[in-house]
Parts: C-alpha cells; structure tokens; sequence
C-alpha cells in the first residue's frame, strides 16, 4: 500500500461532505467478532495468533464482496507508519501498539478497514464522511454475512457475539458520531450535553477514541450499551439524539454571533493570521485554529478560504503525515517548523478575512 | 537543646504524629536523626512485606478452595476480575453465573436481543466439534503425536471450511 500518496488527500472521515456536515464530520460503525475455538488475543500465544491472523486474512482476500481488500501485516510496518494508519482512523493505538502477528484489511475505498488480533480477533470498521449510520450499517451488516459464511464465529445464544470484554458482548457493535461543536465548548454548555447523554447510555470521547484528549472541538458520541438492544434499537436512539445536539450548537452559534460578534470574529481572524504567518506550530496549537476557521467558514466570518484545504489541514498536519508529505522523519522542533511552513504555504494562496 | 540519645547539640527536629490528636516532638544530633529515620522506614516495609504475604496467601487459600478453571484456556475468574478481559469464547459458559451481575451492571440487560448469525442452528454443531478436535489436537501436540495432529488439524480446517 503507498502511504505516500495517500497521505495528499483526507480520507473518508474528513471529507467533510455528505449530510449536516458543517456539524457532523463522519459517522463511523464498528462491529467486535471472535472465532470460534480459539483464546481471545489477550491469552493467545503468538502462534495461535499467526494461525489466527492466516486463517482470517486469507478468508477476507478471496472474499466476494463489493470492495476488495489489502492485507497489511502491522509486524511489517515502522513506527510512523503505523502512526499514519492512527491518524486517518484506519486502526486504533491498541492495535497499533499490541505486539505479536496482527494487522489490518483496507477496502480500496478508505472507509472499510478490519483490524485482525486488536482486542478482538476481528474488528469490523465502517466510516462514512457526514451524518449517514445508515448506510455505513447497511455496508457493515452485508460485510459481516459474507464473512460469516467463510468463517465460524464464537456465538452464544443468551449473550450473543462474545467478545474479550464483556463491555461489547452481544451485538458488538459500537457507532459513533463525530462532532465538531466549537460553541457548544466554547460557551461552556457541552458539559451540560454530555450529562444528559449520560442518562440515556451514550458516551463521549475525543478525537481518537476511547481515552484521547479533546483536541480540536471535535467529540465522537457512541452507545455505551451492546447488550439487551437490537442493532437498529441502538441506531435509532443515536438517530434520535444527534438532530437535537446539531440544533442546540447551530442555536450557540447564533448567539456568539449575536452576542459577541466582535469577539468572535477576532478570535477567527486571529486564528486564520496564526496559522497562516507563524514560524513554529505545534499539533495542538494547529487543531485549535483550525477549528475556528473551520467554524469562520462555515458561519461565513471568513472569506475565500476553501473548507475542503481546511478538512485536509486538520489531518495533514498531524506528526505523521507532515512527515510522509515532507518525505523524511522530523523530531519535534523539526516538525514544528515544517508544519508552519506547510500551514503558510496551504493558506496563504487561498484566503482572506472578512470585517 | 541536647539531643535525645547522645550529649551532642540536636541539630534535627521530628514531629511524630502519634494519632489523630497527638504528636510527639523528637530533637536528635545529625548522626542519631539518621539512626532514626532510618530504623523507622526497616520497621514500616517489614511491617508492609508481612501483611502483603499474608493477605496474599489468604486469597490463594481463598481461591484455592473454590477456583473453576477454564478447561479450553485455564482462565480463573479472578484473572478476569484483574484484568478485566476474558480468555476465550467458551468463558462465558465456565463462568456464565459469576459474569451475569457484571452483564447487569455494565448493560442493564443480560440477554441478546440483536442480530443472529444466519447459519447459527447448523453452526452450533460444528462450532461443538471443532472445539472438541482443538482440545484433542493441544493434547496430542504435547504427547508429540505430531501425524494424529496433521489428521486432525485437516478435520478441522475441514469443517471451518463448511
């Protein structure tokens, strides 16, 4: 697989296109399966794991499906590379971390990918750019009866799909939504949002999953539970949900606007400036402009800069991307000015504030 | 001021606190001040390492007495209970009573009601006998019976393939 040149384009998940998705970035569904007859990964010598590993890969490449797959063994990769699979979402730090035989399928499209020996011996991930459950459902439903059929997986009647952690037994599944909610954070009310999703089983977490740092503004929202509910229960509370937290960050802008207009289109302005005349930037620092010429975008604060430059930016600037776009391996200082760099170059040509 | 042990001025002044209410002072020479402190921190971790053992050997005693082993991955539920992972499939059914509060508490629920594998009925026999031909096929492995086990590795793969 060319790393390389996926690593000019943003992937599925920052596409930024499809629906709600000035709000919603991607939609993402992930399904945890185990084989029957053989120890979780976490109790499974390496040779189990190979034969796990053999056993599944094979299965997934002779697979009739719509989309083919390439296997990439992670016990083949450098560290960066695995890194780079982290930050397009490809698979998580678990398995980038894990040691022992293990790895990942990618569909041809970038929004399948099959994590082999993660938690579980298989993770089935779907992803789609805006707000569509839907179809990555649909997508994900079909893959896992044609996988079903090649391969026998561990299944108890009164507990369902039986995983490593008891946390995803029964239906497996976990779907997230990914959010972009500058105001909603800004104006401090998201802590009131995460309380009252709280009470009906949904969770938060930031950027990368399970344990990450919010960076960035943005927050994935997923089903805690996966036991007791049907699938398509599980999808309609999230259905449910997701309109009404779209409305209350559209309804915070509005009001910053109203507000505190100046303000607001300081702090865009300033970060637009930043971002596009500094020398050195950090990660962080970048992910927290972004955002706001994200929102400046989107608000219509900001003028002639493209939102799809800005999605691309966002992914394009984490450490190891900059480094497969800058073709060698950077420290941090090195990265920090070749990301600025990088920044100057992408947003100078292309934008202006408005007053 | 003298200090408490020797005739040498106390250079070193330790606040012992004895309870909750009560402290006791301590003015010690250089020299005494580190006898002291050092003689304390040997009877604090010989004090420790003792408890640890004990505590330690009443919960092997414990587990000792009442421990179910997984027989496919000899998974104890204590280890899950450190680890918060289970061993393999077949766990749920070793341990199906003891994992049933843990399934109440994390999902409120306790049986699936979502999705079934669409072959699941013909399923449950194979899944049944390939876990048989595994068990057999550890135990032929570690007599070195190495041409039984190509046999029934071939049944297996077999009956995966089905």
């Amino acid at each position: 697989m060319n790393f390389e040149s996926l690593s000019k384009s943003s992937g599925e998940w920052l596409k930024g296109c499809g629906i709600e998705s000035d709000i919603v970035i991607s939609s993402r569904i992930r399904l945890a399966r185990n084989l029957a007859g053989f120890p979780f990964p976490n109790r499974a010598s390496n040779f189990q794991k190979a034969e796990i590993e053999n056993l599944l890969k094979d299965r997934i490449q002779t697979l009739e499906f719509e989309q083919k797959f390439e296997y990439v063994s992670l016990t083949a990769l450098n560290t960066l590379d695995r890194q780079f699979l982290v930050e397009r979402q490809l698979i998580s730090r678990e398995l980038a971390a894990n040691d022992g035989p293990r790895g990942v399928a990618l569909g041809n499209l970038e929004s399948l990918s099959l994590m082999v020996n993660e938690e579980d011996h298989l993770r089935l991930q779907v992803m789609r750019s805006g707000f569509s459950l839907e179809s990555a459902w649909e997508t994900i439903n079909k893959l896992d009866d044609f996988l079903e059929k090649k391969v026998s997986y561990a299944f108890h009647e009164e507990f369902g799909y039986l995983t490593a952690c008891p946390t995803n037994v029964g239906t497996g599944m976990r779907a997230s939504v990914m959010l972009h909610l500058p105001a909603l954070d800004f104006t401090k009310q998201i802590d009131k949002v995460f309380r009252a999703l709280q009470r009906i089983n949904l969770t938060h977490r930031g950027l990368y999953g399970e344990g990450s740092r919010f960076s960035g503004h943005f927050f994935q929202i997923s089903n805690q539970v996966t036991l007791g509910k049907s699938e398509s229960a599980i999808l309609n509370e999230i259905y449910s949900v997701i309109p009404q937290i779209i409305d209350y960050e559209r309804q915070a802008r509005v009001a910053w606007k109203k507000d505190n207009g100046q303000i607001l289109q300081d702090r865009i302005s300033r970060a637009f400036g930043t971002l596009s005349s500094a020398t050195m930037m950090t990660s962080d620092e970048t992910m927290e402009l972004l955002s706001y010429v994200r929102l400046g975008i989107h608000m219509k604060m900001i003028e002639d800069v493209d939102i799809n430059t800005v999605n691309e930016l966002f992914i394009q600037t984490q450490p190891a991307h900059l480094q497969k776009l800058m073709g060698s391996t950077l420290d941090g200082e090195e990265r920090n000015t070749a990301r600025a760099k990088f920044l100057r170059s992408k947003l100078r040509s292309s934008g202006s504030t408005s007053n | 001021m003298k200090c408490h042990k020797c005739s040498k001025v106390a250079t070193m002044h330790i606040t012992e606190i004895v309870c909750k209410d009560s402290v006791q002072e301590c003015h010690f020479c250089e020299e005494c001040a580190q006898k002291y402190l050092q003689e304390e921190v040997l009877e604090k971790e010989i004090i420790e390492v003792d408890l640890e053992s004990s505590v330690t050997k009443m919960v092997e005693n414990l587990a000792g007495a009442t421990a179910v082993v997984c027989e496919s991955c000899s998974l104890q539920f204590s280890d899950f209970r450190n680890s918060g992972r289970l061993g393999c499939p077949h766990d749920y059914t070793v341990f199906h009573d003891e994992l049933l509060p843990y399934l109440e508490n994390i999902h409120g629920e306790t049986k699936h009601c979502g999705k079934f594998p669409t072959r699941y009925g013909a399923n449950k026999n194979i899944q049944k006998e390939i876990d048989i031909l595994r068990k057999k096929l550890q135990t032929v492995i570690q007599k070195e019976k190495y041409e039984e086990a190509a046999d029934i590795r071939d049944k297996i793969r077999l009956l995966e393939n089905q």
